[in-house]
């Protein structure tokens, strides 16, 4: 039995300070046993001569500076891992949370993982159909990418998470399983319940792994929560050789835990009052999402985070939108004006959409029908704000064309219903349909020959009439 | 006997040493029982502060601390080109061997191939006086670049001992240097150099010939020199590390080094995969064989971070003196400047503005001024131009990191959101960029392209500038209230955006366009722009002027005409002038 330190030094928020302590290890985690008999977590965050200083992870209220034995265990933060994960209910710190009892481990992790070697990587080029045409047409989801999705208070964020999940083809045609590693930090118990629902509904809960931190639970467990739901995806993709999908919401509300938690440690404030080194901190765990070079088995991210007041240059989805690769935005006046999913096209982006796609990964026009709708769409944005000026009489031919593309667009291509599931060929075609609704020499990012092959004004007048009657 | 150091305080990557004073200011040192790399930053009577390079989870206090005696230094040597390696010069394939795909702690690997066996060319014979920085020895490092190995900046003497020519490895002793004061010194293929400090040079030379990139909006708007500075500043998805990439690929430098700091790790991988693929032109080899990378991902230990932009400024100071010129991609110093800023907070400094410490400025600016145009001391010709990627906070422009960078380059391409939104790209905003290189380079231009080249490069941006006034009003009232000149002012602007300055970097004959083409499509646009003014005050339609087909014929003149073939630019303008002067007939009706 190692030594047991009595009583602390000092109690600060959550961290306590020890003093006479010999042999301790940075990054170590300590058992914490109150005279009542309840234990608590501390982890060394920083060693000085004989004090170490402990972050405590549920919290100090009740601890005094006499009440309490501690004792050091040797090892930085761990997390039992086995198969029979899937199906598990953990809470924030990685603790069994279903009355199931212990994971008979087969082997521990290092919750904080490390950093994988950018020459062991795969460079991702696999492409994920979630059935959402905005996305699998525009912002291309790959198998191995850390893709957010930028909302606010109030959108459908986890509507159409919870979509992306049951609809993804994420392990099609390559043999391997696919699982869910659900990650919830500081979220209301009503919205951690609507995804239990949601996955239990569409039949997928046997393989879905969650870690919850509510909005009720202490704040330092909400900062190790995503590396334990990273630890386990890691080692599901990894060594069980599964296609994980890891979605963690709401990313704004563990950076603001860490800020709570740096404050507390009296550290010198960045941007609005986040520690300096949130991006580093964030990095480190967007980071985990990848494919290793000859290894069955990939780590694909699609973290969620809550814009404060809708704002995309604030410290989180700013430091965010630096290190992952890409971004879907949602936005208020879409969702306002009844479009579900309301994705706002412009400001989203998928940066590994390049290489997985086209001919071998969807279809040889996939790129061009893309950069053409994002142009067609930024110049119907002109339109409008012209025609706020000076009235929509006032425009050109040319952007009231623009103006009737942008209607339609925004009315078939990006609204579609939450069990509406469509293939990446329907939504190229419908992609085409719609950019018909303009004059051929307003379609400038496309080749002659690829133009030509796909341009169709008779299918586009069918679906502009066929919407007119549904829409009496 | 002096007592062994030991750790007094762990916090995060800055350790602290109480009561020693075995230890210099940079000097590199083992830290605990694994030996963790790390190095000295502060030095008080009291206290030794150092940084470590690696995690420092399970360090106790109490474990040794051993100094080194040495500047934290990178090895110099053949072996050095096609290689990927940290923020400390660790080459990460060797990484991945000693320890699996996730990269652990305190491994120790030799930093350049000890066992390959280079041809090397002995040039000295025993009695040879050198003189610092002359060359002994050159060897081929890879079919594209021939290495040579010269002596240390701070060395010189007569030679004692010459190897024969023959096949080496880096360690094997190929001459033996008899100094001014008689001692002898072994030297090898490899040599150290301290990374924080610039390695001499002869001569300083002024910034004259171009660093050509075959992206039209720079060469010809806003050209970089060889041994000059760029930012390219731009917030996320503005295509800051794809302009980068597409500069690495096509610059007209004998070297890349490509900083990956702090960065994707998917894109290091990615610039990996792609440049091993990938041709030089100039060459037929592939690009990896005149590459290094120094991969330092986000999620690596973020000293190391701050270290990787002088390693890396460090091996191109090395090609240089050999007579090379180099382009370091830097991507992105904002991540370098957040690693300065996590390092000093954990020091308890005093911060500047948010956050930053006070000495952010004088970092840029001794990291920036180690580029430039030289002759060398061994009297060759070798620059290094830097291209420094940096990500705004908020992509607000006036943050401390983008705001002190602009005082130390002279060139700065302003990345776009508003264009990067509606897909043009490069998304380089025309009117916020600038280069102070113009002038310099003016001669070269008219020299080697063409006598007109700088009097069509400054219509074509008042044209552009003239555009952007008249777009004010039009946004107010409406285009149908401006005079006819002024709409075709606006016409040919739209040619220049689209028909020139967008270009597509996933077409052919669009990723890179050589100078020749782009003086003569910039040529072409302002032909059309005379004609048609022409024709206006003649009276004919502006409208018939757009609907000609002529406008078009222009815009996709970047995919028409193959950069091989500048001969038809001559038979289209031809084509021009003929439909123009068709339309003269069809006068508008004067009311």
């Amino acid at each position: 039995m190692s030594l047991q330190y009595f009583g602390l030094h000092s109690i600060s928020g959550s961290l306590i300070v020890l003093d006479r302590v010999e042999g301790a290890q940075f990054d170590e985690m300590a058992r914490i046993v109150l005279d009542d008999g309840t234990e608590r977590t501390g982890r060394v965050a920083m060693l000085e001569g004989d004090k170490a200083i402990l972050q405590v992870f549920e919290g100090t209220h009740g601890l005094s500076l006499t009440n309490t034995r501690t004792q050091f265990t040797g090892r930085p933060m761990e997390m039992p891992l086995s198969g029979d994960l899937l199906g598990r209910v953990f809470t924030g710190a990685g603790r069994p949370a279903d009355g199931l009892g212990e994971v008979m481990p087969e082997k521990f992790g290092d919750i904080n993982g490390a950093p994988l070697n950018p020459v062991s990587r795969q460079y991702p080029r696999n492409f994920i159909q979630t059935g959402i045409s905005s996305i699998d047409c525009l912002m291309t989801l790959i198998r191995g990418q850390k893709l957010p999705i930028f909302s606010g208070t109030g959108l459908s964020h986890n509507k159409l998470a919870v979509q992306i999940v049951q609809q993804a083809q994420i392990a099609k045609d390559s043999g391997s399983e696919f699982a869910v590693v659900f990650a919830a930090m500081g979220i209301q118990n009503d919205v951690a319940d609507y995804f239990r629902r949601s996955f239990a509904e569409s039949g997928v809960l046997q393989n879905v792994v969650m870690f919850l931190n509510l909005a009720n639970d202490p704040i330092v467990e909400r900062i190790i929560t995503p590396r334990c739901a990273l630890t386990a995806a890691e080692y599901l993709a990894y060594e069980k050789h599964m296609h994980i999908l890891v979605v963690m919401t709401d990313m704004t509300a563990y950076a603001e835990a860490l800020r709570e938690f740096s404050s507390s440690k009296g550290e010198i404030p960045g941007r609005k009052g986040f520690p300096g080194y949130l991006y580093s901190d964030l990095a480190s765990l967007y980071e985990r999402a990848g494919i290793i070079e000859g290894v069955e088995g990939s780590v694909t991210q699609l973290p969620i985070l809550t814009m404060p007041n809708d704002d995309i240059t604030h410290p989180v989805p700013d430091l965010t939108g630096y290190i992952t690769e890409g971004q879907i935005v949602l936005d208020r006046g879409l969702e306002q004006g009844g479009v579900y999913p309301p994705i706002s096209v412009l400001p989203s982006l998928s940066r590994l959409m390049k290489d997985g796609i086209g001919e071998g990964y969807t279809r040889a026009d996939h790129a061009a029908v893309s950069n053409q709708l994002f142009a067609a769409y930024a110049q119907v944005q002109d339109a409008r704000s012209l025609a706020s000026v000076i009235g929509e009489e006032e425009l050109s031919e040319l952007d009231r064309k623009f103006l009737e593309f942008g209607k339609y667009f925004e009315k078939c291509f990006l609204t579609q219903g939450f069990t509406e599931n469509r293939s990446i060929e329907e939504t190229l075609d419908l992609g085409w349909t719609l950019l018909s609704l303009l004059p051929k020499s307003a379609l400038d990012r496309v080749d002659d020959n690829v133009l030509n092959a796909h341009y169709d004004p008779e299918a586009a007048a069918l679906l502009v009439q066929k919407v007119r009657e549904r829409d009496g | 006997m002096m007592q062994q150091p030991v750790i007094y305080s762990v916090n995060g990557p800055v350790v602290k040493v109480r009561n020693t004073n075995v230890f210099a200011m940079m000097e590199m040192v083992y830290v605990g029982k694994r030996r963790l790399i790390g190095e000295v930053i502060g030095l008080t009577d009291l206290e030794t502060t150092i940084q470590v390079y690696e995690s420092t989870s399970g360090l106790q206090t109490g474990e040794p601390v051993e100094p080194t005696g040495a500047p934290m230094s990178v090895t110099l040597g053949p072996g050095i080109m096609t290689n990927i390696f940290d923020g400390i010069e660790r080459p990460l394939r060797a990484l991945e061997h000693a320890s699996g795909a996730f990269i652990g702690d305190g491994l120790d690997v030799p930093i350049l191939d000890t066992e390959k066996e280079y041809d090397v060319d002995v040039k000295v014979k025993a009695g040879t006086m050198l003189q610092p920085g002359e060359a002994y020895a050159s060897c081929p490092e890879t079919s594209a670049i021939l290495h040579l190995c010269m002596v240390p900046p701070n060395l010189s003497g007569k030679v004692v001992y010459a190897a024969k020519s023959g096949k080496y490895r880096i360690n094997d002793e190929i001459i033996r240097l008899e100094d001014a004061d008689g001692a002898v010194h072994s030297l090898t293929l490899c040599q150290k150099w301290p990374i924080r400090r610039a390695r001499p040079a002869a001569k300083r030379l002024a910034p004259s010939r171009p660093m050509i990139t075959g992206q039209r909006v720079l060469d010809t708007l806003f050209p970089i020199a060889r041994g000059g500075t760029a930012a390219i500043p731009g917030g996320f998805g503005t295509g800051k590390t794809m302009t980068q990439h597409q500069i690495a690929k096509w610059c007209d430098a004998d070297i890349i080094v490509y900083i990956g700091c702090g960065e994707r790790g998917n894109e290091m991988t990615q610039v990996l995969e792609e440049f091993t693929a990938l041709t030089d032109p100039r060459t037929g080899k592939s690009l990896m064989e005149r590459t290094v990378l120094i991969a330092n991902t986000s999620n690596m230990p973020v000293a190391a971070r701050e270290a990787s932009i002088y390693t890396g400024i460090t091996l191109a100071e090395y090609y240089r003196d050999m007579g090379y010129h180099i382009a370091i991609m830097a991507d992105s110093t904002s991540r370098w400047a957040e690693a300065l800023r996590e390092i000093s907070g954990r020091l308890e400094e005093m911060p500047a503005e948010e956050g930053y410490p006070a000495y952010l400025p004088s970092r840029l600016s001794e990291f920036y001024e180690r580029t430039g145009a030289y002759e060398t001391l061994n009297g060759r010709e070798g620059s290094v131009t830097v291209i420094g990627a940096v990500s705004p906070q908020g992509s607000d422009f006036s943050e401390p990191v983008t705001q002190n960078t602009k005082r130390f380059v002279r060139c700065f391409w302003g990345l776009d959101k508003a264009l990067a939104y509606a897909r043009h790209y490069p998304a380089i905003n025309w009117t916020m960029s600038y280069s102070e290189y113009m002038d310099d380079l003016a001669a070269y231009y008219e020299r080697e392209v063409d006598p007109k080249f700088n009097a069509y490069r400054t219509e074509l941006s008042a044209l552009l500038k003239e555009e952007q006034t008249l777009m004010d009003i039009v946004r107010l009232i409406g285009s149908d209230v401006l005079p006819e000149d002024q709409k075709l002012v606006i016409e040919t602007a739209r040619l220049i955006r689209v028909g020139f300055l967008q270009q597509n970097a996933y077409h052919k004959e669009d990723t890179y366009v050589p100078l020749q083409k782009q003086f003569l499509m910039m040529k072409l646009i302002l032909h059309f722009h005379h004609k048609a003014k022409a024709l206006l005050a003649e009276h004919v339609d502006l409208k018939a002027i757009r609907e000609s087909g002529v406008p078009d014929l222009i815009v996709k003149v970047k995919y028409d005409i193959p950069n091989s073939r500048p001969e038809q630019f001559g038979e289209l303008t031809q084509q021009i002038d003929g439909t123009l002067d068709a339309l003269r007939g069809r006068k508008k009706e004067v009311l």
